[in-house]
């Protein structure tokens, strides 16, 4: 089995070609440069390198957000076409999620997070059991940083809290303000998302994927028009 | 595993397999299937068009309805939803054309102008199945999608003028032949659709605004006086930015004299303007070109006052007029299989690199 997967939904752009128990190429760039333009060359790239045929994939992995609102789409609305287009079936993992399992090792709470502009951050609390991570803090969410920081400090209960990707640096100085030495930050190259870790996660879910049409992204909020609207209608001041 | 003696080796698989499909489809003489994909604006649509000529399904997922309550085009609510419609829009043009992707000699998408993210994701999807498939990939300039509407109507015959008007465009192109444009005129400052849209706000008629105007003015008189934007006596570029402040001033002086203006009035006053700027245009540009065919294109082609005036004018000098029925006027993916087409023919395919370019003009295209 072949999956492809692949990740724009941040500033990095990241593709893979991995087998059950091999990854056999991946491309990752930290370049800031459209994806629109070179994520679908690097799929072939990565395909030729690999030797695969399209038709010999088994599965397509997309990173689903959160991120980057068009980074987001240009990953999910080409690796929908392509799984449509083939009749494979997709899984859409978590871009957070992504990034946490960098630090399968680590005996802390896990804590990727993206800017999301205004103080605010997409974050998740992960925690590593069995080479898997998973969630220990409910939901992934858009949250205030000075909010999120004290509801962390209360899950770990003094164990070690590492932070994860490229947007950490520049909160770091907010981080250690709120948890000092209890906040932990990784070497560069674990701020990267990896679409390799993307294969390994939809290969072992794909007999749980949906129908293909119906994969989106998860953006974790509303476009703004639609909140403003949808508070309007609360007030009763407009009528659908 | 391809056969890949033919070949020069520099090519990746994916272009050997373009390479391939395109001279073979080449050598049988068959006709050509284009799978078009538009996602420009807020309509989701993808279509298969025989040899440029004949619609065979034509998929409009139209998102009006949610636009609507924001009283106007939001560009991150129509991305969302093309995310959530595009395979299926596709799925369904093919299936309403008796198609599978295995008969699609090639896959026609607007790459601009457009709403940024939106063209993004008709691209991304284009170039994905592209790919996956091995089909050859074409880029199509919105406008020249519009144009190429009437194709799917009646054949072209060249020289020829188009008028190209809609929501976001307001354009008079000349065609020498197929695939050549030049953009004679164009609007500087807003479009005639967004002048119609504006004027119906004042008026309190619903978004879109475009059609409420045009049935007002039907029962109206055009006797309100107001400026017709000329510009210079050469230029064919056009101007509605004076006509519209000149319909809220006249409302303004009205309402503090105490005065009401028909609203009818005032919606056949305005669009008589409009309509005369652009027909006459038009007419003075078939008489300079040596034009042989007129052609209406664009959103607003739907508007009765329009297509009457111009229908009477290109009837008085002789000249044969094209307007496409309602269904290829608005935003729709048949106009852009139709349009890449001519570019097939000529073998003239986009890379995977291609980027959805929001202000993209016409010559560029070429
Ligand atoms: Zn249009």
């Amino acid at each position: 089995m072949r999956v492809l997967a692949i990740d724009t939904s941040n500033l990095v752009l990241s593709v893979a070609v991995v087998e059950e128990e091999r990854v056999l190429a991946e491309m990752t760039t930290n370049q800031q440069k459209n994806h629109s333009v070179h994520m679908m060359d690097c799929v072939s790239e990565l395909l030729d390198a690999t030797n695969t045929s399209p038709e010999e994939l088994s599965g397509i992995g997309v990173a689903n957000g959160p991120g980057s609102y068009t980074g987001v789409r240009i990953g999910v609305a080409s690796a929908k076409s392509i799984a449509w287009s083939l009749g494979l079936p997709i899984i859409g993992v978590s871009s957070l999620q992504t990034i946490a399992m960098n630090a399968l090792g680590f005996p802390g709470l896990i804590v990727p997070l993206f800017d999301a502009r205004r103080g605010q951050v997409y974050s998740g609390c992960f925690k590593a059991q069995d080479m898997q991570v998973a969630h220990v803090h409910e939901k992934e969410r858009i949250i205030l940083l000075q909010e999120w920081l004290p509801l962390l400090r209360d899950q770990a209960s003094g164990e070690p809290i590492l932070f994860l990707g490229e947007d950490v640096r520049m909160h770091r100085q907010t981080i250690e303000q709120v948890l000092g030495e209890q906040a932990r930050f990784a070497t560069p190259a674990f701020n990267h998302p990896r679409a390799a870790h993307i294969g390994y996660l939809a290969m072992r879910q794909l007999q749980e994927s949906g129908n293909v049409h119906e994969l989106v992204p998860e953006y974790l909020q509303l476009a703004e028009a639609e909140a403003k609207w949808m508070a309007q209608k609360q007030e009763g001041s407009v009528k659908e | 595993m391809g056969d890949f003696a033919m070949n020069n080796t520099n090519l990746s698989r994916y272009e050997q397999r373009v390479k391939q499909a395109f001279q073979a489809h080449k050598e049988s003489g068959g006709p050509t299937y284009i799978l078009g994909i538009e996602t420009s604006c807020d309509e989701t649509s993808a279509s298969v068009v025989r040899d440029g000529r004949e619609v065979l399904s034509n998929v409009i997922a139209s998102q009006a309805d949610i636009h609507k309550r924001f009283g106007g085009v939001v560009p991150e609510v129509a991305s969302r939803r093309h995310v959530e419609n595009i395979t299926l829009t596709i799925e369904e043009a093919l299936r309403d054309a008796d198609k599978k992707l295995e008969d699609i000699h090639a896959i026609a998408v607007t790459y601009g102008p457009g709403l940024v993210g939106a063209l993004l994701v008709g691209v991304a999807a284009a170039k994905a199945i592209s790919l996956a498939r091995g089909i050859p990939l074409i880029g199509v300039h919105h406008i020249a999608g519009h144009i190429y509407a009437n194709r799917l109507v009646e054949e072209m015959d060249f020289p020829l003028i188009a008028l190209v008007v809609s929501g976001g465009h307001t354009e008079l192109v000349w065609m020498k032949g197929h695939g050549q444009f030049e953009i004679l005129g164009e609007t500087r400052d807003d479009a005639a659709g967004e002048a119609y849209d504006k004027v119906a706000r004042a008026l309190n008629l619903p978004y879109p605004g475009g059609p409420h105007i045009d049935r007002l003015a039907l029962e109206g008189e055009p006797n309100v006086p107001l400026p017709r934007s000329w510009l210079e006596p050469n230029s064919y570029d056009f101007s509605f930015s004076g006509l519209k402040s000149a319909v809220l001033n006249t409302l303004h002086n009205a309402a503090q004299r105490g005065e009401t203006i028909q609203p009818a009035n005032l919606a056949a006053s305005f669009q008589d303007s409009v309509t005369e700027v652009l027909v006459e245009k038009t007419l003075r540009a078939v008489r300079e070109f040596g034009a042989k065919q007129v052609l209406l294109a664009g959103g607003v082609a739907a508007n009765r006052g329009l297509r009457e005036r111009l229908q009477a004018r290109c009837q008085q000098e002789g000249v044969p007029l094209v307007i496409p029925p309602l269904s290829l006027c608005t935003d729709n993916a048949a106009m852009i299989a139709a349009a890449g087409f001519i570019r097939y023919e000529k073998g003239e395919f986009a890379g995977l690199n291609l980027n959805g370019v929001p202000g993209l003009s016409l010559s560029e295209h070429e």
